[in-house]
């Protein structure tokens, strides 16, 4: 049994999270609605400007989990939530983050897309992708190389986005993704890592 | 590559992720072997990007087919040179680095009879300009002298001639003022129709050099040693080898400045400095 546990909550390595415009409301409900032990490690670029600093103390007034700016080599930690700071992109190595200042993709830095292309590569099959409200097209090649690299796709339903612009990209892109809304996305993170009954994760 | 659509510089589909990395370790084997620049110790996340951006640009399809280029024809290695090491920066990036700097280190720099800095990683010079110009201004650019090294001759090739594009002068000046700069920027250059070209003076106390962190030696010892944004390219084990080399580059209380997203927290140097400005990563050795 606890054999079973322990695969299923390594089953998932990393949740990567795009999200853009509309950004700051979606995430604070988001992370509201997960509990405080969830146990994978979560990593978000949200565009920003480059002097937007105050992202990570907002959001930890919205959650138990350990929210923090990613720094250079900074190791996953599970459970936290780990922000792209602004100005760079975000890449992921082998257990930890590496910065990169190369050129903006799609005019993003962070971009979402670079995030989500190496943390696909890093982990395949480990990794939940979700790209959520946004006025861009950013996260949605991104995610089809996660569905690609058999990883689990998930974007919110743009009726409920308040910019439907970015994931209406993305689910073009990714018609087999699993659309919700944020509430079911909470539910379904709580489901991919919870160790309750064998085989209950689709 | 054609202009239009940018192609986000990614693996192929149906490049197996074991495939990639063999031939990535061959390229990189074969490029020190032939050559002897040493890219074996890069991050492998941002590294893979930018190989597939330049077999992209060099209209190949795969690192095999990079590998035989390059091993071949110098040339095509100079070329791929530039892409695997340049890194664009900006004059005054981060402000609040050379606010923290004016504030924190200059102070201590006046106490000194002569100064040694080392700008490792300068790439094409705006930082080292943008230092010249802070330590002109606090009157102590006389008794400096900076060592401003990259390990691409390219790009000090570009900062050695001091021109930038004039379009970024804008946001160089809000940058400038935001870090503390009290005159008006524009005394600094003179717009010319390719570019802003910076006073030529502001390097008159500056030796761009060629050094490669990787595999050459320290080559003095300095009271500050800056280098930003360059260590976040390289693994753990490389940046703990060139910390090991600033360390032993700098006396007691010798000043070491990193980027702002990188720390020495992950690093087996974290106890050998103390933060002096724990935000803008100014930190300065205590044993």
């Amino acid at each position: 049994m606890s054999a079973v546990r322990e695969e299923l909550r390594v089953r998932y390595e990393l949740v990567v999270i795009g999200i853009s415009a509309g950004g700051l409301v979606a995430l604070c409900e988001l992370f509201r609605l997960l509990r405080p032990d969830f146990p994978i490690a979560i990593a978000v670029v949200q565009h920003r400007s480059r002097n937007s600093t105050a992202l990570a103390s907002v959001l930890q007034d919205c959650t138990r989990l350990q929210v923090c700016d990613v720094e250079d080599k900074m190791p996953f930690s599970p459970g936290a939530v780990h922000l792209a700071p602004p100005d760079y992109h975000t890449l992921v190595d082998d257990g930890f983050f590496s910065l990169s200042l190369d050129a903006p993709v799609t005019y993003s830095r962070p971009s979402i897309d670079v995030l989500f292309e190496s943390a696909a590569d890093q982990f395949g099959p480990k990794l939940v992708g979700i790209v959520m409200t946004g006025a861009n097209r950013d996260g949605a090649r991104g995610l089809r190389r996660i569905a690609d690299a058999g990883g689990r796709a998930i974007v919110q339903d743009p009726a409920t986005a308040e910019v439907p612009v970015m994931p209406t990209a993305a689910i073009a892109l990714v018609p087999e993704a699993v659309v919700l809304p944020i509430s079911g996305i909470a539910a379904h993170l709580g489901s991919l890592a919870t160790p309750l009954q064998r085989g209950g994760v689709p | 590559m054609k202009a239009g659509k940018i192609a986000l510089p990614d693996t192929p589909s149906g490049y197996g992720s074991d495939l990639e990395r063999i031939e990535v370790d061959l390229l990189l084997e074969g490029i020190y072997r032939q050559y002897g620049y040493d890219f074996r110790s890069y991050a492998f996340s941002s590294l893979k990007r930018r190989l597939w951006k330049h077999i992209q640009a060099e209209g190949l399809h795969s690192i095999s087919e990079l590998q035989g280029r390059v091993l071949h024809d110098p040339v095509a290695l100079q070329r791929l040179l530039l892409d695997l090491s340049i890194s664009v920066s900006t004059m005054f990036r981060d402000p609040g680095f050379y606010q923290a700097f004016r504030e924190k280190v200059v102070p201590l720099l006046r106490t000194y009879p002569f100064i040694r800095i080392w700008h490792a990683g300068c790439s094409t010079g705006e930082e080292v300009y943008s230092m010249a110009i802070l330590l002109e201004e606090e009157n102590l650019y006389e008794r400096t002298r900076i060592y401003a090294t990259d390990i691409n001759d390219v790009v000090l090739q570009k900062a050695r001639a001091g021109i930038f594009p004039l379009e970024r002068m804008q946001e160089y000046t809000d940058n400038y003022l935001r870090s503390g700069g009290g005159r008006a920027f524009s005394e600094y250059y003179t717009a010319r129709y390719d570019g802003a070209l910076f006073n030529p003076g502001l390097t008159r106390n500056v030796v761009f050099s060629q050094h490669n962190l990787v595999t050459d030696r320290s080559f003095a010892e300095f009271n500050v040693i800056l280098c930003r944004n360059v260590m976040i390219y390289f693994d753990r084990a490389l940046q703990n080898r060139v910390l090991r080399l600033f360390h032993d580059s700098m006396p007691m209380y010798g000043i070491l400045a990193l980027g702002n997203k990188e720390s020495l927290r992950f690093t087996e140097y974290e106890n050998c400095f103390e933060a002096i400005d724990p935000r803008e990563r100014i930190y300065r050795r205590v044993r």
